[in-house]
């Protein structure tokens, strides 16, 4: 029996509640708050954060909250919801130097000027899973220490003996992927912007087949750095730089290996990684995959490998892009499927005319 | 009605789009980017077209949503919502009423007319793209106009076919110039392209490009002398209309073969059948077969 098929916005409605009630679940279980989620699932934010590209961590929450803690479906409510937001200005670049760093390592110094700050890490956890959590406790305290003021660079050292390629300053302003379509080829700055908001396990895969030799670039992390940075805002009316707030950003400067030739000495190149909110495994794998990038302008050879080719990288690094496409296929499709159901019969029928003759 | 501006977008990004589309129709065919915003709905939920529809709205319009040829499948009633809440405009099942209709996959069955805008959301706006992945080398070869390399698939799928193996998607060359995807229409729909007296919009979100075919455009589906273009459907009438010419969607009725064909788009059916037609199952509406 043949109905056609009426009804779809009853059925959407339905599945809409159906969708709420499920997010909720087991009502006897207590709701969880956007705060809960802000304070006790704060990578997860920071992520949201990085990835929608808006820095807001209780949005974020809600976004996590709402997609019942799918993450890129949360980044796509944030992103969705950015692109709403009227622009009121643009900030003064952050000064990452003068980071109140809560973390600050270098894997290329045992020790160092500033030190080691392991801060609040999983490195040195033993992966045994935490019964205690299980059972409601407080956490323990953490012993305090004075706060780490701004450390000096590692990259500011090597900088100094002309051992690590010069990063002049620039004034430019930067292109805005948000606002102009992806253009390629891209320069550096664009390439960045479009890695630190790109998808996590994306950059991760591509920064690991670069260390597995596809397109070997040979980092060592120079620095890795997470805090808080100042926002300043020029405010014209007042001709001064005020500040908005802070941020958390995490940063990663690699040292790699080197360029040199009969005329220039040989030098350390630099791969650069940032990220809003705190994410070693991204800001390490942009700085892998920044790095990569760049070896036309080193005069390195293309080997051919994914992480070196930028329209390759550039075009499929956006989850939200990614997912939707890729998910778009469940749609109907029904009148392409029955062209092509037809060109396949028709193909086979005078196919089997012609074995007959 | 919302916090929303009408019909969803800031009216900088609308002229934003409107630059774009001006600039497509001063040159049919041609690809133009623009600076896509992500929308409330997913990239490939027709973002491209929702962006051109909401550029093109006016609060005395006329909307009509399609997909599939249909007004009722999920994502048309969708996007019709969406612009009922955030743009209050009049929406219409009937083409002939409509005044911007938004497709996804078909050209409708009755003749558009002047004044009418029709807007297709596109999946890969690139006709080149599956012979060639790179953007920066298929803008090249649309510079030049070197489309030698599609010509050599079609003939390789008439080597190993015997015809060429292209049901939807089927690429078009514009007023003798850019080759071009038509979005993933059924080839029969094709002959519709040309000479149309609506505008015809083509909006590709993810992959940040608008291209146009302003009104009576001549627009050509390639092919070659030996073996001319055709207009393929499914060789039945629609079992609830009878009509023979429109195209038709295949719907099992059960597991032992049964079929029956249906006429994609419902309005072209619901008109048929409303001027006294009927098929082969009779003309109302849920026949049983």
């Amino acid at each position: 029996m043949y109905v056609a098929v009426k009804g779809g916005e009853q059925a959407i409605d339905n599945a809409h509640a159906w969708l709420a009630e499920s997010r909720r679940g087991d009502v006897a279980i207590p709701e969880l708050s956007v705060a809960q989620i802000r304070e006790q699932m704060a990578l997860a934010v920071g992520r949201v954060m990085a990835e929608g590209s808006l820095y807001d961590a209780d949005l974020a929450a809600l976004a996590i909250k709402q997609a019942r803690g799918d993450l890129i479906e949360a980044i796509f409510l944030i992103r969705a919801y950015r692109t709403t937001l009227p622009r009121f200005g643009a900030s003064r670049p952050v000064d990452t130097g003068a980071m109140a760093a809560i973390r600050r390592i270098s894997a290329t110094y045992k020790d160092l000027p500033g030190g080691q700050v392991l801060g609040p890490t999983f490195d040195y956890t033993h992966r045994l899973l935490d019964f205690a959590l299980a059972a409601e406790g407080e956490a323990p305290v953490a012993p305090q220490a004075a706060p780490v003021g701004p450390v000096p660079r590692v990259t500011g050292f090597l900088d100094r003996e002309g051992l690590i390629e010069p990063e002049p300053a620039c004034d430019d302003p930067p292109p805005d992927l948000t606002r102009e379509p992806l253009d390629l080829p891209a320069g550096r700055a664009l390439r960045l912007q479009s890695l630190a908001r790109g998808d996590e396990g994306f950059l991760l895969g591509l920064a690991y087949s670069s260390q597995r030799g596809f397109g070997r670039t040979h980092p060592f992390v120079g620095e890795l750095r997470i805090g808080e940075v100042m926002v300043e805002v020029e405010i014209p009316e007042l001709g001064l730089c005020v500040a908005i707030g802070a941020i958390t950003l995490t940063e990663c400067e690699t040292v790699n290996q080197f360029t040199g030739s009969k005329t220039q000495p040989a030098q350390f190149t630099r791969g650069y990684g940032l990220v809003m909110g705190q994410s070693e495994r991204k800001a390490i794998a942009m700085s892998l995959v920044d790095r990569a990038l760049r070896w036309q302008e080193l005069g390195e050879e293309d080997s051919g490998a994914p992480v070196q080719d930028q329209e390759f990288v550039l075009m499929h690094a956006d989850n939200i892009q990614a997912t939707g496409f890729l998910e778009h296929i469940k749609l109907p499709h029904y009148v392409d499927f029955q062209s092509e159901l037809e060109l396949v019969r028709r193909l086979r029928a005078s196919a089997a005319q012609e074995a007959a003759e | 009605m919302s916090d929303y501006n009408f019909a969803y977008l800031d009216e900088a990004t609308k002229r934003m789009i409107r630059r774009a589309i001006l600039k497509a129709v001063a040159v049919p065919g041609y690809q133009v980017p623009f600076a896509s915003r992500e929308m409330p709905m997913p990239y490939g939920w027709g973002t491209g077209g929702v962006q051109l529809t909401a550029a093109c709205l006016t609060p005395e319009d006329r909307l009509k949503v399609i997909d599939q040829g249909a007004d009722d499948t999920t994502n048309a009633v969708s996007i019709r919502k969406f612009f009922q809440r955030t743009a209050g405009v009049a929406v219409t099942e009937r083409t002939r009423e409509a005044t911007i209709i938004q497709t996804r996959h078909r050209i409708p069955e009755a003749p558009l007319t002047e004044g009418q805008i029709l807007v297709y959301q596109v999946p890969i706006p690139e006709p080149l793209r599956f012979l060639e992945p790179r953007e920066t080398e298929t803008r090249r070869m649309h510079a030049l106009a070197e489309y030698g390399l599609m010509h050599v698939k079609l003939y390789e799928d008439i080597a190993r076919n015997g015809e060429i193996a292209t049901a939807y998607a089927y690429p078009v060359k514009v007023q003798g110039r850019y080759v071009m995807d038509p979005s993933p229409i059924p080839k029969f729909d094709n002959p519709k392209l040309s000479d149309c007296a609506a505008l015809q919009l083509f909006g590709a979100g993810r992959e940040q490009r608008i291209y146009a075919l302003p009104p009576h455009t001549q627009v050509v589906s390639l092919d070659f002398d030996d073996h001319p273009f055709v207009a393929a459907k499914a060789p039945h009438a629609c079992d609830l209309c009878g009509d023979a010419a429109s195209y038709l969607d295949e719907v099992i009725t059960d597991d032992a073969g049964g079929r029956m064909f249906v006429c994609s788009d419902t309005d072209h059916c619901a008109t048929h059948r409303a001027t006294g037609h009927a098929g082969r199952l009779g003309g109302t509406e849920g026949a049983a077969a």
